[in-house]
């Protein structure tokens, strides 16, 4: 199973009391917001959650894996995440308990 | 940018809503994110990412003040990739 924004609008409705769409509208906004933030260079720190940190990673040499080809892959920006001590124990109690 | 800016942004364009039903809003996405993971499913946002599980094996550790062997057990840590949205726009910003 995996959670959508769907069930995140309906948790807002069930949960906050918001009307359906604002709890839809609410949910688009709270991925742009963190999209915009990154977009714009900023790290994005959640407590208890985790953080969403930029790299900028140099230029290094690829291969197209299919015909071997040696092509170079370009610098970019990438995003990580780093789950928080919160999430991180609560995680692992999960495997506790499936074992 | 931290949660609290986070909120304070959101407040500002959801004028609708009061600052403390976006504080509640957040701490309900929050949660709800994390007890997705914590019960071992995944987390699917199109065009932002996508949280799952990695195992990671049982090992060996060392207590590194005693130097002493203790065992590790295996476990799983959140993990996220990046959507083509977000990995796009990102790489795009760095370049303005």
């Amino acid at each position: 199973m995996s959670l959508t924004k769907a069930d995140l609008a309906s948790a807002l409705f069930d949960e906050v009391g918001l009307n359906k769409r604002e709890a839809k509208e609410f949910v688009d906004a709270w991925f742009e917001t963190i999209r915009q933030a990154l977009e714009d260079g900023d790290h994005v720190k959640l407590s208890g959650f985790g953080n969403f940190q930029l790299r900028d990673k140099n230029q290094r040499p690829g291969r197209n894996p299919k015909t071997g080809e040696e092509i170079p892959i370009s610098a970019r920006r990438v995003v990580t995440f780093k789950p928080g001590q919160k999430l991180r124990a609560r995680v692992e109690a999960y495997a506790g308990s499936a074992e | 940018m931290t949660k609290s800016e986070l909120i304070e942004r959101m407040a500002g364009e959801q004028n609708h809503l009061s600052q403390a039903d976006v504080e509640l809003a957040v701490r309900c996405i929050l949660e709800q994110m994390s007890r997705a993971l914590s019960e071992g499913d995944r987390i699917e946002i199109r065009g932002f990412g996508s949280f799952s599980l990695h195992y990671r094996p049982p090992r060996m550790g060392r207590n590194p003040r005693t130097g002493e062997s203790v065992a590790l057990p295996g476990k799983y840590v959140p993990h996220f990739k990046p959507g083509k949205a977000l990995r796009e726009r990102v790489n795009e910003g760095a370049s303005d």
